[in-house]
C-alpha cells in the first residue's frame, strides 16, 4: 500500500509503503450505478425525515447533480457525501439482511492493485490507461457507463478513473507514518466528519491522480454551491466526481457490531 | 439612532473600518448569507440577529460560532438577539449592513425598514409575494437610490461567471426572439403541524405551502430563470397566461401551493418565453434556461452559444466558474468598504418577483393577465395583523385542508 519514493508524481501522504493482510471480502465488479441507488433514494417507505429515523432517505437534489452525464441504464451515481453511500449501506442491509459497506482504503488498495505495485494496476505506462480508465484525456468531461472498458486482474471494473470512489477511513496525511509495519486490516476510523477521502481519481482528472497510490483528500469547497448553512448532509454541489462501490466482508459481523458500525459512521 | 450610522456608513477607513451587520431572518439560507458575508476580506463583525423564533436563531448562532474561519467575526450577546414579529427594527438600529432572509413575504416590510434606517442591504430573492408588496419594494427603491444604499438581491446567476460571460457575448445569437427556462424537480421540505401550534406559527413553520409568505414554488425557486431572460431580454414581460395545479400535493401539509406551473409570457417585442416548475417526486429534473435569436441559441447550464447549425460560438470554460454566493459578498462589502454606491437590484429583483407572481396569477386564473393592470391591482395578501394568535389570510378547514386555487374560478384582483 501506498507509493515508493521514486514513483513520478507521488505524494508525501502516499507514504512510507505498507505490506500488510487483509481479511477476505468481495467486492462490487462495478461502481454503484444510479439506477441501484435510485431504488434507495425513492423507496417511498423509507422516511427523509433525517434525525429521528436510523434509516433514512436523502433529502431531493434541488439542482440535477449528475449535471446532465446520465442517469439511466448504469451510469454511476455521484455527488454524495461519504454518509449517504453508507447510509445506502444500512438500507440495503435492512432490505437483505447482508452487510454491506465501503472498502477501507487498504481494502480498496488491494483490491486496485491486484497484486501489482507499479503506478497503475497493468503497469506505468501512461499511454496505457485509456484502454482502462476514462480520466481527464478521453472522457469528453463526464462519466461514462459502468464496465465498458477493460478490467484489472481481480476482474474489476472502473478502478481507476471513471467516478472517484468514497473509501471508509477518515483521511491523515500522516496515515502510513502511524500505521505499524506488519498489521492485518488496517482502518483509520472515523473522530470527525471531515475529511475522509476518495480513491482512484476520476473522469475529471489528469494521468498522475490515477495512480492507485494516490489520495483525494475531502474538501469543503466541494459544496460550495449550497447556500444554506448547515450544508447538505447528503450531496456535494461541486463534487459531480464523487462515487463509490461497495464490499462485503466475508465474515459477516454479528447483528450488534454492524449496529455500531453504523452509528460511528452515521452519527458524525 | 438611524443618522449617525448613516453618515458613517459611507466612510470604512483607518481603526474605525469594522462593517457591522445584522441578520434578519436565521434559517438555513440567513445563516449561509450571514456566513459568507463573514467570509469577506473586510473587517466585518455580525452584532444582531432577528427572527420570529428563538430557536431558529439558536441553531445559527451555534452554526456559525462553531465554525473556525468565522467565529472570532460574530459578536452578538445575549441582549443583541431579537426574537418576534418585530425583532427585525431592533436588530437593524445596531448595524451598517442588514442581511434580509426571512420568508418572501416579510421581504418588503423589512426592505422598506431598512431604507429607512440608512442600511446597505443584501436581499435574498423574492422580494414580495403579491402586486402591493412589489410596489412598496419599487417605492422604498427610489428612497434607496437618493439615499445611496447599495442593495444587492440575491439573484446570484447575476453574480457567476459563466452567466456574466454569456451576457456579454449575447450578441453572438442576434436579437432573442424566444426563450425557455425550466425549475423541475422533487420539491422540498415539509414541517408537520405540532398540536401546540396556533395557525400563525404553524404557517410559519411551513412557510412554503403558504402563498402569503412563500409566493409558491413559480415565485420562491422559478424565479431564478424567468430573471435569467428578464435579463438578456432588458425588460419584463407585459402579457402572460398559463395552467398549474396539483397532480400530487393533496396532504393538508402541503398547504395551499401547487405542485406544477407551465406559463406563457409574452414581452413588449412580442417575443415569448415559455416557462416551466415542477416539484412532483420521481419525474425528470431540469433546472436551466434557453434563449433563442435570430442568430443562434444560449445554453446556460452547459454554459455555451451556437449557432441554429449547432456550431459551438462559444464555450465557457467550467474551471472558470465561481461562488456566486459568495462573489454577491465579496462585491457588496468591498464597495461599501470603500464608500462607493454601486449596487441597485432592486429594481431588477422586484421586475423578476414580479414576472414570477403573474406567471402564479396566470395559472391560478386561467385567465389572460396584463402587467401594468396586475401591478397596480393592489392585490395584497398579507394578514392585516401580525401576532400568534393573529389569523393568517389562508384558514384551514374543519379538516385541516386549505382552499386551493381553482383556474375559472379564482378571481386574480
Amino acid at each position: 500500500m501506498g507509493s515508493s519514493d521514486n514513483e513520478k508524481g507521488r505524494d508525501v501522504d502516499e507514504g512510507p509503503q505498507k505490506v500488510f493482510s487483509i481479511s477476505p471480502f468481495w467486492m462490487g465488479i462495478y461502481e454503484v450505478t444510479h439506477d441501484e441507488f435510485d431504488i434507495f433514494f425513492k423507496d417511498a417507505n423509507t422516511s427523509q425525515n433525517l434525525g429521528t429515523d436510523a434509516i433514512t432517505r436523502p433529502s431531493p437534489q434541488y439542482i440535477d447533480l449528475s449535471w446532465d452525464m446520465g442517469r439511466e441504464g448504469g451510469f454511476p451515481v455521484n455527488s454524495m457525501q461519504q454518509r449517504t453511500a453508507v447510509m445506502y449501506c444500512r438500507w440495503l442491509y435492512n432490505k437483505t439482511g447482508v452487510f454491506y459497506r465501503l472498502p477501507t482504503e487498504a481494502e480498496w488498495e488491494y483490491a486496485c492493485r491486484a497484486g501489482s505495485s507499479t503506478k497503475y494496476f497493468f503497469g506505468d505506462n501512461e499511454s496505457d490507461l485509456e484502454k482502462y480508465a476514462w480520466y481527464g484525456k478521453n472522457s469528453n468531461a463526464a462519466y461514462h457507463k459502468v464496465g465498458q472498458l477493460q478490467p484489472n486482474a481481480f476482474g474489476l471494473y472502473d478502478m481507476l478513473g471513471n467516478v472517484s470512489e468514497w473509501v471508509m477511513d477518515q483521511y491523515d496525511e500522516n496515515y502510513f507514518t502511524k500505521m505499524k509495519d506488519v498489521n492485518a486490516d488496517p482502518e483509520l476510523k472515523p473522530a470527525s466528519r471531515h475529511p475522509r477521502l476518495l480513491k482512484g481519481g476520476s473522469y475529471a482528472d489528469d494521468a498522475t491522480e490515477l495512480r492507485c497510490a494516490n489520495r483525494t483528500k475531502w474538501l469543503p469547497e466541494w459544496n460550495k454551491r449550497d447556500p444554506q448553512i448547515p450544508k447538505s448532509k447528503w450531496w456535494l454541489t461541486d463534487a459531480p466526481f464523487a462515487g463509490f462501490r461497495l464490499v462485503r466482508p466475508l465474515k459477516q459481523p454479528s447483528a450488534d457490531e454492524i449496529e455500531k458500525f453504523f452509528t460511528l459512521y452515521l452519527s458524525n | 439612532m438611524a443618522t449617525p450610522l448613516l453618515s458613517k456608513a459611507n466612510f470604512f477607513s483607518g481603526a474605525e473600518d469594522t462593517i457591522k451587520v445584522a441578520l434578519i431572518g436565521c434559517g438555513g439560507r440567513g445563516t449561509g448569507a450571514a456566513t459568507q458575508a463573514l467570509s469577506t476580506k473586510q473587517n466585518v463583525k455580525l452584532v444582531a440577529m432577528a427572527d420570529a423564533f428563538r430557536d431558529r436563531i439558536d441553531n445559527s448562532f451555534k452554526d456559525m460560532t462553531g465554525d473556525n474561519n468565522i467565529k472570532s467575526r460574530v459578536d452578538v450577546p445575549e441582549e443583541r438577539k431579537y426574537v418576534g414579529f418585530d425583532a427585525y427594527k431592533k436588530a437593524m438600529a445596531h448595524a451598517d449592513v442588514v442581511i434580509l432572509t426571512t420568508p418572501p413575504g416579510f421581504r418588503p416590510i423589512h426592505f422598506e425598514e431598512a431604507v429607512k434606517q440608512g442600511k446597505q442591504i443584501f436581499m435574498e430573492k423574492p422580494v414580495a409575494t403579491d402586486p402591493a408588496g412589489i410596489k412598496r419594494v419599487l417605492d422604498a427603491a427610489e428612497i434607496a437610490k437618493q439615499k445611496k444604499l447599495n442593495v444587492v438581491v440575491g439573484l446570484q446567476r447575476h453574480y457567476q461567471n459563466s452567466y456574466r460571460e454569456l451576457y456579454a457575448k449575447k450578441e453572438l445569437i442576434g436579437d432573442i426572439t424566444s426563450a425557455q427556462a425550466w425549475w423541475n424537480n422533487d420539491g422540498v421540505w415539509v414541517n408537520m403541524r405540532k398540536p401546540e401550534q396556533t395557525e400563525m406559527e404553524y404557517q410559519m413553520r411551513n412557510w412554503y405551502y403558504f402563498v402569503w409568505l412563500c409566493g409558491d414554488h413559480i415565485v420562491e425557486q422559478h424565479i431564478h430563470n424567468m430573471d435569467v431572460i428578464n435579463w438578456f431580454k432588458g425588460g419584463h414581460p407585459v402579457k402572460a397566461q398559463g395552467l398549474g395545479g396539483r397532480q400530487v400535493r393533496k396532504g393538508k401539509e402541503y398547504g395551499e401551493i401547487f405542485d406544477h406551473h407551465y406559463v406563457e409570457f409574452q414581452y413588449a417585442d412580442g417575443s415569448v418565453l415559455n416557462s416551466q416548475c415542477r416539484h412532483i417526486p420521481g419525474t425528470m429534473s431540469k433546472v436551466d434556461e434557453l434563449l433563442i435569436g435570430t442568430k443562434g441559441k444560449i445554453f446556460c447550464g452547459a454554459a455555451n452559444i451556437k449557432d441554429h447549425s449547432g456550431k459551438v460560438l462559444f464555450q465557457f470554460d467550467k474551471k472558470g466558474e465561481n461562488d456566486p454566493y459568495q462573489t454577491e459578498h465579496d462585491e457588496l462589502f468591498a464597495a461599501i468598504a470603500k464608500g462607493e454606491y454601486k449596487f441597485n437590484n432592486t429594481e431588477y429583483g422586484a421586475h423578476s418577483t414580479m414576472t414570477a407572481i403573474m406567471g402564479r396569477m396566470a395559472t391560478y386564473s386561467g385567465q389572460m393577465l396584463e402587467w401594468d393592470k396586475l401591478i397596480n391591482s393592489g392585490l395584497n395578501m398579507m394578514p392585516k395583523e401580525f401576532a400568534w394568535d393573529a389569523m393568517p389570510p389562508t384558514l384551514p378547514d374543519a379538516d385541516g385542508f386549505y382552499p386551493i386555487a381553482v383556474p375559472g374560478k379564482t378571481k386574480y384582483i
